[in-house]
């Protein structure tokens, strides 16, 4: 045996790359091609009610995404110590947990956002992406992995309620972020030039139609077809 | 009379699933059929009527501010509604669990009817809802058990009309993009739009 087989042998494999190509489709992929809500049907039940206006939806979409890849990380360090039987009880003791938090937080710190938010916070335990993350990926995955793929998930489930709260406030109530465009358009074309606003767009309604039709385009892009 | 008008605006006009967007996932998922429709319907008005009111006692006496005083009264002023999220759904899933082992035993029937949709329900957000909206608005026990009927009868007529809706839609061209998911958010925002008329009825 010569001297530099066995150096070969004493030298560790190489530690993964921190952001490897593996890891890095763990984040891209749920943004369009797996996205949870457009594709996978996940999801869509709390956070509908909150994209009338773009701020909640954005406080909405950071907390969903603290909380994803939070339970994700907590329950991938426990993965090998949690009975099979019990295991929903526990997921669902720590994603209360972690949501518990958010809501106190923002109570402390964002007490409007708090009112306005009203029970979708409290939700958030419910939405099916937190569970369908728990059983199908940190119960298998270690820790870092976990939380990549928590993140790629919730980001590609905030984009599609950013994009379906810019468009419900925008027609809905003619601002972006409580900027009133709508007025501003009618001020440099003087009165004459009033754009309305559509009373449909704020109700649930608004809500439903935008999102299917945000899934058509998305559908049509990636040519999935469901059967 | 109050209770019947708080039960017909929580069946009609302040649908679960139209007004609130709650139980959306398995709306959506157990819609294919009516017959599956109706079993995971009749599991929710099930589940919600129990709930509500077990949920009501448990934030009355324990988790209000205020409410151990009947304990002892150095209690009155322990404050434990952060606790909120945890118990309630502690309860729910333990209910759901109880439920289903009670059916199981004096109807079996019935039990081979509701079987799988049972255990989903206990992560269902109209569950949930139900109850943090039955604490967030202070109903009384009566009015509780009467939003949980109402609000559980709402989603059980909302999903049933999809899935009907659905099972003739089967034999529709539609464009592959819209195809399943689409075409189905579609139709409930129509569907939404037709219960928006029930707002103008003053109850």
């Amino acid at each position: 045996m010569s001297a530099e087989t066995i150096e070969k042998a004493i030298v560790k494999k190489p530690a993964e790359a921190f952001l490897s190509k593996r890891r890095k489709k763990l984040v891209t992929d749920p943004l369009v091609d797996e996205n949870p809500i457009t594709i996978q049907v996940l999801g869509i039940c709390s956070a509908l009610a909150v994209t009338t206006q773009l701020k909640p939806t954005l406080v909405m979409a950071i907390s969903v995404i603290f909380v994803v890849a939070m339970s994700n990380f907590v329950i991938s360090l426990m993965r090998n110590t949690i009975p099979a039987r019990v295991r929903i009880i526990v997921q669902l003791a720590v994603v209360a947990t972690l949501v518990t938090l958010v809501s106190e937080v923002l109570k402390a710190f964002a007490y409007d956002m708090y009112k306005e938010l009203s029970v979708f916070v409290g939700l958030i335990i419910t939405n099916c992406i937190v569970m369908g993350r728990l059983e199908a990926f940190a119960l298998g995955n270690k820790p870092y992995d976990s939380v990549l793929d928590g993140l790629g998930s919730a980001l590609g489930y905030s984009w599609i309620i950013l994009t379906v709260a810019f468009f419900r406030e925008l027609w809905g109530s003619g601002s972006v972020f409580g900027l009133p465009v709508f007025d501003t358009i009618s001020g440099i074309f003087g009165p004459d030039f009033k754009l309305a606003t559509n009373g449909l767009m704020v109700s649930p309604v608004g809500a439903f139609i935008i999102l299917g039709l945000i899934i058509w385009v998305q559908r049509t892009k990636t040519g999935y077809v469901e059967h | 009379m109050e209770l019947f008008s708080l039960g017909i605006r929580s069946i009609f006009i302040d649908n679960m699933v139209f007004a609130y967007f709650l139980g959306m996932c398995s709306f959506l998922a157990v819609s294919k059929k009516v017959s599956t429709a109706i079993g995971l319907g009749a599991a929710v008005i099930f589940v919600l009527t129990v709930t509500v009111p077990v949920n009501w006692l448990l934030n009355e006496y324990v988790l209000k501010e205020g409410a151990l005083s009947w304990v002892m009264a150095d209690l009155a002023s322990v404050d434990l509604s952060f606790l909120r999220f945890i118990m309630f759904i502690a309860i729910i899933a333990a209910m759901v669990q109880l439920v289903e082992m009670v059916v199981e035993k004096f109807a079996p029937a019935l039990y081979g009817a509701l079987g799988i949709f049972l255990p989903l329900i206990a992560v269902n957000c109209a569950i949930l809802g139900g109850s943090l909206f039955m604490a967030q608005r202070d109903y009384t026990l009566a009015e509780s058990a009467v939003y949980g009927f109402g609000s559980g009868t709402g989603f059980c007529l909302a999903i049933v009309a999809l899935a009907a809706i659905r099972e003739k839609l089967k034999y529709s061209n539609v464009p592959n993009g819209l195809k399943g998911l689409g075409i189905t958010m579609l139709l409930t925002g129509l569907m939404g739009m037709a219960f928006m008329s029930f707002m103008g009825i003053d109850l």
